[in-house]
């Protein structure tokens, strides 16, 4: 079924009380045939959205709770694995995908305040800028992968470091190290993937303060990859 | 104008017959249908595909039954009796129930009733579709590349340590978790902004509300599964340590992981089971529904607290008797709000004109055995009682009792309540009747005596048993011989409805919900108007059943 409007849908058969009569004057190109409004449709995307960042928080939730009871279980060995993390490298990261929310805010800014490409170069501006933190932040993680790899710090079977400050249990700490950074890792490119799907779409010129729902949502969505992080970066590299 | 509610014809007819959406022109093909956004047809989709599914799990639960009519080995080994029950359930749970109502019959009336167009999100429901399919074809996998003996459970330590299709199989509870995970968030976003002009939140139909309370436990729950299946696929690929003892991890740490989904995923089945009832319930009592509000509240109260009882799967686990004694208490609860259910739907029929036409029969079938289901549950939630059933084929009754006496008789309600329009056509009634007399009569048959060995002590999962229990054993299966005509017999039925003319009026029933004022089958885009409400639900005081009803 095409998203292009029918004339039959739009028919009203005298009970229209004022929600009904929204679209049959105004026809965004954006707009679906299924929502009446605009801001009816841009509601429901942004209920939809804060609905799978629930899920996220809950699919990483498991990842911390795990990490909780390990850490009790194996003290020593977390707090003898955290040494081996950077926390330079951490902070520099925080930092990138800090500053990279403000410009993501910058962005939906300018796009929702988008009157006639007025602010078309500020938001794209502001989206390539993201990028490049969010790109700058993956550099770090590889460079402190392949520190890990060379040293052998390594999750579960692979854990072969043998230097002398090495305690039994060690590679529990790697291995939630791994998966949670690298599960963080994997929604950063996603959200790479995203924002370059803005840029083309802001290049396209489709964004303007009556539709710039996409941009919002790929924001919040950022927020909470930068969220995430703001809490693996203290119980990873932080404690002690 | 001032009737909203009236007699269907009065809207239709002021625009003429429409295209259906199975017979739209402009929507040709196999093609328009692999890639429809159209609710109806993901949902009618969807209904093909969990049937499927639950013909897959019926024959696996049928073959477990007939190896179990000897003690001993009949016709499989105890390997492939571990891979067949393993599958029967995995089908059963995470293929078939909990996609059922929800993705089949949810996807095509609720967006209806709320006189809507369609969901909220008409792609994202395409895309939970195929990765149903997906889901599905990697469950199919794991069976053809080595099978999964681990029990649907997929408990550690067995789980990480035993050989087979294990990866695969959690593989595809992932992305199954995804197609769940879609469907609840369209279908909250769907109740919070589609609802039609006049139609506040105690104004939606009860199976909305059902269907509501579902989807939050999808979306809230889901992801914690996934995150399980795979911190165990990692457990069994890379050894790191968190569920494996040998290695410092922690087995009932995912005991504890997996039911925080699981148990509330028993509300994800029940819930949708129990919004049809309270749908057919009113329709064929004729009846405003007692204590509307009350049925509304206590899905979402069965949701909320459903999220805090999942400690009562493992009170032989060794966790402490404190959190034990906490869960208990917290599952006693839920009888609460279920038993307002049950009250409500009992007083509404109270002195009621009630006509017993196959929905109400399974109504009323779902009554009696979802009653047997949850006060046995109650049983099973005192912490004395489940050191001594914990394991036996009580617990497999109970939830036999609560899955297929509840959801699946309610699924079966709500095909036969929905499928004049669905399909437009009329099955034939009598031998519907004959078909839901036979699923009730080879249910009970198979598994009342299942509670008697469970007493008893026959330990559930085993592949052979003391000669004491093969007279019950054997009756049993000779039950699920009976089940599986029933079954059968309802299947040939509404199928062979489907070669029939297109019979069915608008509204065969005299419901009152949204779906029956449109034509039957709807037309593409639900309805020729926006329509708006101006009555609760279930009033029969504004409404006139019109005289085409059955």
């Amino acid at each position: 079924m095409s998203q292009a409007h029918d004339a039959s849908l739009i028919m009203q058969d005298g009970h229209g009380d004022g929600h009904g009569e929204g679209h049959a004057h105004e026809h965004h190109p954006f707009h679906q045939h299924h929502f009446t409004t605009m801001e009816q449709q841009f509601d429901a995307s942004k209920i939809g959205m804060w609905l799978f960042l629930a899920t996220e928080i809950l699919l990483f939730g498991g990842l911390f709770v795990g990490y909780g009871i390990m850490q009790s279980r194996h003290l020593e060995a977390f707090v003898a694995g955290h040494h081996h993390l950077d926390w330079k490298l951490g902070a520099l990261n925080t930092c990138f995908l800090l500053i990279s929310s403000f410009t993501m805010v910058m962005a939906v800014w300018a796009a929702s305040n988008n009157r006639n490409g007025n602010k078309r170069g500020v938001l794209i501006t502001n989206l390539l800028l993201t990028l490049g933190f969010a790109g700058g932040f993956m550099v770090v993680k590889y460079f402190e992968y392949s520190h890990k790899l060379h040293d052998g710090l390594l999750p579960g079977k692979f854990f072969s470091y043998t230097g002398p400050d090495a305690v039994p249990n060690m590679f529990v700490f790697f291995s939630f190290y791994f998966m949670m950074t690298g599960l963080h890792g994997f929604h950063v490119l996603g959200g790479m993937g995203a924002i370059t799907y803005l840029i083309i779409r802001s290049i396209k010129g489709d964004y303007s303060s009556e539709y710039f729902t996409p941009v919002d949502l790929i924001g919040l969505y950022w927020h909470l990859v930068d969220l995430i992080w703001i809490y693996l970066f203290p119980l990873l590299y932080l404690i002690t | 104008m001032a009737d909203v509610i009236a007699s269907p014809a009065v809207h239709t007819g002021d625009h003429g017959h429409h295209a259906d959406y199975l017979s739209d022109p402009q929507h040709k093909g196999i093609w328009s249908w692999m890639t429809t956004v159209d609710h109806k047809r993901l949902g009618v989709m969807y209904l093909w595909a969990v049937l499927l599914a639950f013909l897959v799990g019926g024959v696996f639960a049928l073959l477990v039954r007939l190896e179990l009519m000897n003690p001993g080995e009949d016709f499989m080994t105890a390997e492939q009796y571990n891979q067949a029950f393993t599958l029967h359930g995995a089908i059963m749970v995470f293929l078939f129930i909990i996609p059922s109502i929800p993705a089949a019959l949810g996807n095509f009336v609720m967006p209806l009733m709320l006189g809507a167009k369609d969901v909220a999100f008409p792609r994202l429901n395409l895309a939970s579709f195929w990765v149903y399919v997906a889901g599905a074809v990697m469950a199919v996998t794991s069976i053809v590349v080595g099978g999964v003996d681990t029990g649907w459970t997929f408990y550690t330590p067995y789980s990480t340590s035993t050989g087979g299709a294990v990866t695969m199989m959690t593989l595809s509870v992932f992305v199954l978790g995804f197609s769940s995970i879609f469907t609840g968030i369209n279908f909250i976003a769907t109740v919070h902004k589609l609802r039609a002009p006049g139609m506040g939140w105690f104004q939606l139909p009860l199976f909305v509300w059902g269907i509501y309370a579902t989807a939050i436990i999808q979306v809230l729950a889901t992801p914690v599964l996934g995150i399980t299946m795979v911190l165990l696929i990692m457990e069994r690929a890379f050894n790191i340590g968190i569920f494996d003892a040998q290695i410092g991890g922690d087995p009932v740490l995912f005991q504890h992981f997996f039911w925080f989904y699981s148990h509330p995923a028993v509300y994800i089945m029940i819930l949708p089971g129990m919004a049809i009832i309270s749908e057919i319930i009113p329709t064929f009592s004729r009846r405003t529904i007692f204590g509307y509000r009350l049925i509304a509240l206590s899905s979402v109260a069965i949701a909320l607290i459903g999220f805090l009882v999942w400690g009562h799967h493992m009170f032989t686990s060794g966790q402490s008797a404190l959190a034990a004694s906490i869960f208990s208490f917290l599952t006693f609860l839920v009888a609460i709000p279920s038993g307002i259910k049950i009250f409500n739907w009992i007083a509404t029929m109270y002195k009621a004109s009630i006509s017993l036409n196959t929905p109400m029969l399974y109504a009323t079938s779902f009554l009696l055995l979802f009653g047997i289901g949850g006060l046995t549950g109650i049983f099973l939630g005192a912490l004395s009682v489940d050191i001594h059933l914990h394991d036996t084929y009580f617990v497999v009754a109970h939830f036999h009792y609560v899955m297929m006496g509840g959801t699946v008789i309610a699924f079966l309600g709500g095909l036969h309540y929905w499928w004049p329009k669905m399909f437009g056509r009329m099955y034939n009634e009598t031998v519907a009747r004959i078909a839901c007399a036979l699923v009730f009569i080879g249910f009970n048959m198979t598994f009342l005596t299942q509670f008697f060995m469970g007493s008893q002590g026959m330990p559930r999962r085993y592949y052979t048993y003391l000669d004491q229990f093969q007279p019950l054993h054997q009756f049993s299966t000779f039950g699920s011989w009976v089940l599986g005509a029933g079954l059968l017999i309802a299947a040939v039925n509404l199928m062979g409805a489907l070669r029939g003319p297109k019979n069915a009026p608008d509204n065969p029933w005299g419901g009152t919900t949204l779906e029956w004022q449109t034509q039957s089958p709807p037309i593409t885009h639900n309805f020729a108007g926006q329509p708006a409400i101006e009555h609760n639900p279930y009033d029969y005081r504004y409404f006139k059943v019109p005289s085409d009803a059955v």
